[in-house]
């Protein structure tokens, strides 16, 4: 039986890998912030046909949380740990309040640092397992109106491309996950253009990534496309763009 | 934000609040930002509120103008689901298609499936739909053991036996009694995925009358679609159907969800609803099958929503959207009725894309005051909206289906007079006593003097 971690299992997209998951009768440990939510997610996949789930709570801004949530989480075993946790970042904020920048960049990117440094040592030790780290196309280039977001983001992406070069020598898979928009209530507000995906076309996207260990997806695929143009704009022209 | 229902007429300017949790339905502060004119999620207005679950009604029953939608599409969450007795329980924005992806593989189906996949549980119950089992099942509200009901602040559970005539109020309500957090849904067994019936070719509409009172005896699900465009007057397919049995199950290969196959990106303008091209359509359907009698062996999904493998189909009819007509006319006034509404289509030349014809049974009755099904025949038109000529046609097809006795269907109509929604909802007064305060819709506005 598939043993399966999530961090930050109350983010719309890992409820939507987890459902998908869930069908093939898995076994969960569920990390997330706020205990009710928690609870909700953790009988929805019951209900879906999860074999046994677990819950914990975890708080992404303390150290210590995301060193002992993630140990003992991986006590019981682990084949798949998925890290999904995150905030959206008020960038207006974050340019005026340090406290508010430090926390998210916290939350964003550090705690990811960590607990994927813990499930690392532990699918070292087991020669075998797959690490999937949600980053963002946000990471892909800096735009003035998100760019501590960004920030954070890209650190993912580095984070995971490096534990991809240390972990493919014992066969441990290492996938970074960069998402578009994504229709969820997050995003409720906005007018939904074609570039907009629902949470269950990314979590089907990222369940099938991990199974073909693929290494870099964007969810779904043409954000590539896009994100490949922007990358060669110039700057100088790059940051004329009404984007 | 402007927002438009499924036909895509009409449109309406609201604001919207889309809750992640269901908890923060319930909670103190929700309740009282809705009393706040100057809340966020009233944004100023003083406005009314109206649930919205995944906008697959064709008029304005889900629509509520410069009111708050309050879309919840995201709490689709499971609560539990029993795989020995057959029985589920979710939160009310849980689509169908969600429902059978958990439920099938353990052999269980929906008691009473409409055309689509793609609505949610709140939204099914709210316009208490029915399928093409209505000869057998009823309607979709006839299998709800219990739902959720947050009204007036508080969440009560209403049922067939507690609180029953609320339970009578919100089957059919049109989301006006409050909101449905969750509910409790009977399944039926089935031995696996297909589908095994019969496609048989009629050319009369007393063919279809023959068919229709030969056939629900003896298949679970009956339905028919016609070409009213031909020229000698009205054809289609008869199609019945039962799950099928067991034996066929040792070379079946598992159920897969299908994938929808192609999308419509953006309006198509219009090329797609002009006479010549409904002409071809409709005579190359009704050809597609050569023989008199056809048989099906066929997954359920292509049986009930074969308009799913297509998202946003609705963009076929262009930018201006279009109109469905349902109606039903009791089986007293049933030939004539049926023929007169389709010879008014016809004689307008306005044609119609896809058109359905079914027999309302009276094995069980429907449970909710304003549910539409009743005995007799069900037919379902749509045209697109061409301005003021394609209004008209409405409008004298529903004199039409009053005056034979029949009435119109809610989730798919956008605009039903107030006298005609009178005489053909006779509860609607005593279902108004049951409205959530502070709750109201585009369609009741309309409908209700």
């Amino acid at each position: 039986m598939k043993k399966i971690i999530i961090f930050g299992a109350t983010s719309a997209i890992a409820q939507a890998c987890a459902r998908i998951w869930a069908a093939g009768g898995t076994e969960f440990v569920l990390c997330a912030r706020d205990e009710a939510r928690l609870q909700i997610v953790a009988t929805d996949l019951k209900g879906r046909g999860a074999a046994n789930v677990s819950t914990a709570i975890f708080t992404a801004e303390s150290v210590e949380s995301c060193t002992n949530s993630a140990l003992q989480a991986l006590a019981n075993g682990c084949d798949i740990a998925l890290i999904a946790h995150g905030v959206l970042t008020d960038q207006k904020d974050c340019q005026q309040n340090s406290a508010a920048l430090a926390s998210d960049i916290q939350i964003n990117f550090t705690s990811y640092a960590i607990i994927a440094e813990v499930c690392a040592k532990f699918f070292e030790q087991k020669r075998a397992g797959t690490l999937v780290l949600v980053s963002s196309v946000a990471g892909d280039r800096g735009r003035a109106s998100n760019y501590i977001y960004g920030a954070s983001k890209a650190a993912v992406a580095a984070l995971a491309s490096g534990l991809r070069g240390r972990l493919s020598k014992v066969g441990v898979n290492v996938l970074t996950v960069k998402p578009g928009f994504v229709d969820s209530p997050m995003t409720a507000h906005l007018k939904k253009g074609a570039l907009f995906a629902s949470t269950d076309t990314v979590g089907t996207l990222i369940v099938k990534a991990v199974e073909s260990r693929r290494t870099v997806i964007y969810t779904p695929g043409f954000w590539r496309v896009i994100m490949g143009i922007l990358a060669h704009v110039p700057e100088r022209i790059f940051h004329k763009l009404p984007i | 934000m402007k927002r438009c229902s499924w036909g895509r007429y009409p449109s309406a300017e609201q604001s919207i609040y889309a809750p992640a949790w269901a908890p923060q339905l319930t909670d103190p502060f929700f309740l009282n930002q809705f009393k706040d004119p100057n809340s966020a999620i009233n944004s100023g207005l003083k406005s009314t509120v109206l649930p919205y679950g995944n906008g697959r009604s064709y008029g304005d029953v889900c629509l509520n103008s410069s009111g708050v939608m309050l879309d919840i599409s995201h709490l689709d969450n499971v609560i539990s689901f029993d795989a020995e007795r057959g029985v589920i329980t979710a939160e009310a924005g849980i689509t169908l298609r969600q429902i059978l992806k958990i439920i099938v593989p353990h052999g269980w189906f929906l008691p009473v499936t409409p055309g689509t996949s793609w609505v949610t549980l709140g939204g099914a119950i709210a316009n208490d739909v029915h399928g093409k089992n209505h000869h057998r099942a009823g309607t979709f509200g006839n299998h709800i053991e219990s739902l959720e009901l947050l009204r007036l602040g508080t969440t009560s559970t209403v049922s067939p036996t507690i609180n029953a005539e609320l339970f009578q109020a919100t089957v059919a309500g049109l989301g006006l009694t409050g909101i449905i957090l969750s509910a409790t849904l009977k399944l039926i067994p089935i031995a696996n995925h297909r589908i095994e019936g019969e496609s048989i070719r009629f050319e009369s509409l007393e063919e279809f009358f023959e068919l229709s009172s030969a056939s629900d005896a003896e298949f679970e699900y009956t339905v028919a679609w016609l070409d009213c465009l031909w020229s000698k007057g009205v054809r289609g397919h008869f199609m019945r159907g039962n799950h099928a049995s067991k034996s066929n199950l040792p070379t079946l290969k598992p159920w897969s969800p299908r994938w929808e196959l192609a999308t419509v990106p953006c309006d198509v303008p219009g090329i797609f609803v002009k006479p010549w091209t409904m002409h071809c359509f409709n005579f190359a359907y009704y050809n597609k099958q050569r023989a008199k009698v056809a048989k099906i062996n066929q997954s359920f999904e292509p049986f009930f929503y074969p308009l799913d493998i297509v998202s946003n189909w609705n963009k076929l009819y262009g930018a201006n959207g279009f109109f469905q007509f349902q109606c039903v006319v009791p089986h007293a006034a049933g030939e004539p009725g049926i023929r007169a509404v389709i010879e008014a289509a016809r004689l307008s030349g306005a044609g119609s894309f896809l058109a359905v014809l079914k027999e309302f049974g009276s094995a069980v009755s429907s449970p909710g005051m304003l549910s539409f099904p009743r005995p007799g025949y069900t037919l379902c038109l749509d045209f697109a909206n061409q301005g003021a000529e394609t209004i008209k046609l409405m409008q004298r097809l529903e004199q039409i289906v009053i005056k034979n006795g029949g009435a119109l269907y809610a989730a798919k109509d956008a605009l039903m007079s107030a006298e005609s929604f009178a005489s053909s909802y006779p509860r609607a007064a005593e279902f108004a006593s049951y409205i959530e305060p502070g709750f109201s819709s585009d369609f009741w506005k309309r409908v209700y003097k």
